[in-house]
C-alpha cells in the first residue's frame, strides 16, 4: 500500500495540539479539494455522467425520433423502472457482499403464484400477491441461511436457485394447466383493492392539462398519447430513496457497509453479519415478487419466461452505478442511473433504427468500462492512487 | 497488591492431539501493562483466542474481578469490557472513519422511522476521542483507507477505549509498522494504561515490549516460563528466556568467530 501523500502521524506534542484554539482553526494537514474532485469519488458519479453522455448521444441521433416525446420518454422510463427496482435493492445486497443470481426465476415463479391461483382456482389477486411476498420471503431466507451457513459463495448457491426456481415454475405451470402462458389477470384487476398499486398510469390529470396546454402530442379525441407515469416509475423513485435512506442515514446501513466492507473486522465489532446478509437475501427476493406483480397485473399475463437474465441486467445496473463487485462500496443512487443508461439505451437503440443486437455488444462494453472506471474510484477513495 | 481484572488460572488448551497451551496463569491489573512475549509456536494466538471469548479453555478458569466466568463468544467478551483489538482485522478500509469508529454500536436519534444515525455526533466524538488519543483526525468522513497502519490501530484502541473497556487486549499491534508508526502506537499504550485500563499487550518484539511494559509474562512452546516485574529483569534477560533469543546470541557469537578466524 502506499501512503506518500499522507502526511506523518502526528510527532507533534499532544498536549499543545489539543487546545481549543487548534480545534477551531482549520486542520492545515487537509489539503484543499476541489469541490469538483470531492464530487468525482462520490460512488455514483460515473453513472450520472454516463446517463448525460447517452442523452446527448440520442439528442443528437435521434432527437426528431420520437424518442423525446411524451410518450418516447414514458416507454424508456418503464423499462428503467421496472430494472430499477431491482437494481436499487440489489445494490444494497452486493454492497453487502453478496448478490443473488436466482431472482430472474424468482420473477417467473412470482408470477406464476399470482396467475395460477387467481386465474385457475379462482382465489382473489390481492391474496395471491402477498402469498407470492411471503413465498419469496421465504426463497430468500433460505438463500441467505445456506450462504452465511456454509460460507459458500453467493454465485454458486443462487445459480442453484436459478435453475431449480426456473424448473420449478416450468414443472409446476404445465402439470396445473398444461401450458407456459396464463393470461386473463386484466379483468381482476379495475376490481382488485391492491391492484392499482401494481398497475396502470398516475397524474394522468396533469398529462392532460399538458395535452390541452398543447405541450404534449394527443389523440384525435384530444387525450394525450401518454395518458400518465407508469406507477412503476414512482416504485423506482420511491425505493431508491428508501434504499439510499437505509445506506447512509440508519444503523442497519452502517452494517451493510461493514458486512461487505470486512465480515470479521464488522463480526469482531458485534455487528450481526449474519442477520444483515439474510435480510438483505429476503428483500432481494421479495423485490423480485414485485417486479412480477408490476409486469403480471401490467400486462395481464404470466409467462414461464418472465424475467430471462434480470439477474444479469440488475447486476450490470449496480456495477455501472459504481458499486463494487467485491462489496463495502457503492451506492442506490447510482444503480439507479445503471438503470436508467440502461433503459435509455434499449429504447434508443431501437429509435435510431439500429440491429438491436447491437444493444448487447454495448452493455458489455458498457460494464467493462464501469468495473475499470471503479477500480480506479476504489483506488482514489483509499487514498492509495 | 491490587487484585486483577482479567485473568487466567492454570489455563490448558488442546485441539485433539496438540496441546496449544499447559498450565498458564497471567493476571492483568488496572492501569498495569502487561506484555505476552514468546516467538511463533509459543501459543500466543491461542491466549489471546481464549482471553477474547473465540476459544473456551479446556483445563482451568478465566476470572474477572477475581469471580470465575465463561465467555461465550467475542461479543460477551466485549460486553464484560475485554476489548480486543485483532492485527489488520479492526477496521474496514472502505468505511470513513466516524463509521467505523462507531461501527455495530451506532448511536440514532429521531423516532419510529425516522431513527437516523447522529452524524454530528459521531463526526465529533471521533474527532475528540482520537485527539484524546494523541492523533488528530483531519477529517472524520474520510475512509480509512488513507490511514497509516498506526493509526488506524489507534483507531480500533480509542474505539475500546470510548466503549468503556476495562481490559485492552493488543494483539501485535506494532509488528507491521515501522518505528515512527510503531512509537505512536506505543505512545497510545501508555496513555490508555495512564486512563487505568488494564492493558494486555502481545507481540514478539522486545524493544517495543520493554519501554512500555510493567510485568512480562514469556511464553515458549504453550507453557509459561515465568512472569517478572520490570525491574527484575533486563532486556537482554526477557530476549534470552524467549524462544529463538538465545539462538540469536549464538549466531552472533559463531559470526564472530567466523570473522577472527
Amino acid at each position: 500500500m502506499n501512503h506518500q501523500d499522507v502526511p506523518a502521524t502526528p510527532a507533534v506534542p499532544i498536549e499543545s495540539s489539543t487546545s481549543a484554539a487548534m480545534l477551531a482553526r482549520r486542520d492545515e494537514r487537509v489539503r484543499k479539494v476541489s469541490r469538483w474532485r470531492q464530487l468525482m469519488v462520490r460512488p455514483e458519479m460515473g453513472a450520472i455522467a454516463g446517463t448525460i453522455l447517452v442523452f446527448i448521444f440520442f439528442l443528437i441521433v435521434a432527437g426528431d425520433s420520437g424518442m423525446f416525446s411524451a410518450k418516447g420518454m414514458v416507454n424508456f422510463l418503464e423499462v428503467s423502472a421496472q430494472l430499477g427496482i431491482l437494481a436499487a435493492i440489489a445494490a444494497l445486497l452486493m454492497i453487502g457482499g453478496e448478490f443473488d443470481l436466482s431472482v430472474g426465476s424468482m420473477i417467473a415463479f412470482s408470477s406464476m403464484v399470482i396467475a395460477i391461483p387467481s386465474i385457475v382456482w379462482g382465489w382473489p389477486l390481492w391474496a395471491c400477491i402477498l402469498l407470492a411476498f411471503a413465498l419469496s420471503a421465504l426463497v430468500g431466507f433460505i438463500n441467505g441461511l445456506i450462504v452465511v451457513r456454509t460460507g459458500l459463495p453467493s454465485f454458486i448457491v443462487t445459480l442453484a436457485g436459478l435453475f431449480v426456481l426456473r424448473g420449478l415454475t416450468l414443472a409446476l405451470t404445465r402439470g396445473i394447466t398444461n401450458r407456459t402462458q396464463v393470461s386473463g389477470i386484466n379483468e381482476l384487476v379495475a376490481t382488485d383493492p391492491i391492484g392499482h398499486f401494481f398497475s396502470g398510469v398516475v397524474f394522468e390529470n396533469f398529462f392532460q392539462w399538458m395535452g390541452k396546454m398543447g405541450w404534449i402530442a394527443t389523440r384525435p379525441d384530444g387525450l394525450p398519447l401518454a395518458q400518465g407515469m407508469p406507477v412503476s416509475v414512482l416504485w423506482w423513485i420511491g425505493l431508491t430513496a428508501f434504499a439510499t435512506w437505509i445506506l447512509l442515514r440508519t444503523r442497519f446501513g452502517n452494517w451493510i457497509f461493514a458486512t461487505g466492507g470486512d465480515p470479521v473486522a464488522a463480526r469482531n465489532v458485534g455487528v450481526p453479519v449474519a442477520r444483515v446478509k439474510i435480510l438483505l437475501f429476503m428483500a432481494m427476493a421479495m423485490t423480485g415478487t414485485l417486479f412480477a406483480a408490476i409486469q403480471v397485473l401490467d400486462s395481464g399475463s404470466a409467462d414461464t419466461l418472465r424475467g430471462t437474465q434480470k439477474e444479469f441486467e440488475a447486476i450490470i445496473a449496480v456495477v455501472v452505478g459504481g458499486t463494487l463487485l467485491t462489496g463495502g462500496y457503492g451506492s442506490a443512487v447510482g444503480a439507479s442511473f445503471g438503470a436508467l443508461i440502461f433503459g435509455t439505451v434499449q429504447m434508443g437503440i431501437f429509435y435510431t433504427g439500429v440491429d438491436t443486437d447491437w444493444f448487447k455488444v454495448f452493455l458489455g462494453i458498457m460494464v467493462l468500462v464501469a468495473v475499470l472506471f471503479n477500480n480506479y474510484v476504489r483506488k482514489r477513495v483509499t487514498g492509495s492512487r | 497488591m491490587t487484585e486483577a481484572v482479567l485473568a487466567l488460572e492454570h489455563v490448558s488448551k488442546f485441539f485433539g492431539t496438540v496441546i496449544a497451551l499447559r498450565d498458564v496463569s497471567i493476571a492483568a491489573k488496572a492501569g498495569e501493562v502487561l506484555c505476552l512475549l514468546g516467538d511463533n509456536g509459543a501459543g500466543k494466538s491461542t491466549l489471546i483466542k481464549t482471553l477474547s471469548g473465540v476459544h473456551k479453555p479446556s483445563e482451568g478458569k478465566i476470572l474477572i474481578d477475581g469471580t470465575p466466568v465463561i465467555l461465550d463468544s467475542p461479543r460477551d467478551a466485549l460486553d464484560r469490557g475485554i476489548a480486543t483489538v485483532f492485527q489488520d482485522l479492526a477496521t474496514v478500509p472502505l468505511m470513513s472513519i466516524a463509521r467505523n469508529f462507531f461501527m455495530g454500536r451506532e448511536p440514532t436519534t429521531g423516532k419510529g422511522p425516522f431513527r437516523r444515525l447522529d452524524w454530528d455526533y459521531m463526526c465529533e466524538t471521533t474527532r475528540k476521542e482520537m485527539k484524546d488519543l494523541g492523533i488528530d483526525v483531519r477529517d472524520p468522513t474520510q475512509a480509512v483507507g488513507t490511514l497509516s497502519g498506526g493509526e488506524r490501530q489507534c483507531l480500533a484502541i480509542a474505539r475500546a477505549v470510548h466503549f468503556g473497556a476495562r481490559v485492552l487486549i493488543l494483539d501485535e499491534p506494532t509488528s507491521a509498522l515501522g518505528v515512527h508508526q510503531a512509537s505512536v502506537v506505543l505512545r497510545i499504550i501508555v496513555r490508555a494504561r495512564a486512563r487505568g485500563l488494564a492493558v494486555i499487550f502481545i507481540t514478539h518484539n522486545v524493544h517495543h515490549a520493554y519501554p512500555v511494559a510493567d510485568e512480562f509474562t514469556i511464553l515458549n512452546r504453550g507453557r509459561s516460563i515465568g512472569t517478572f516485574h520490570k525491574s527484575d529483569v533486563s532486556r537482554d534477560a526477557v530476549l534470552e528466556m524467549m524462544a529463538g533469543g538465545k539462538e540469536l546470541v549464538d549466531l552472533e557469537a559463531e559470526l564472530k568467530a567466523a570473522s577472527a578466524a
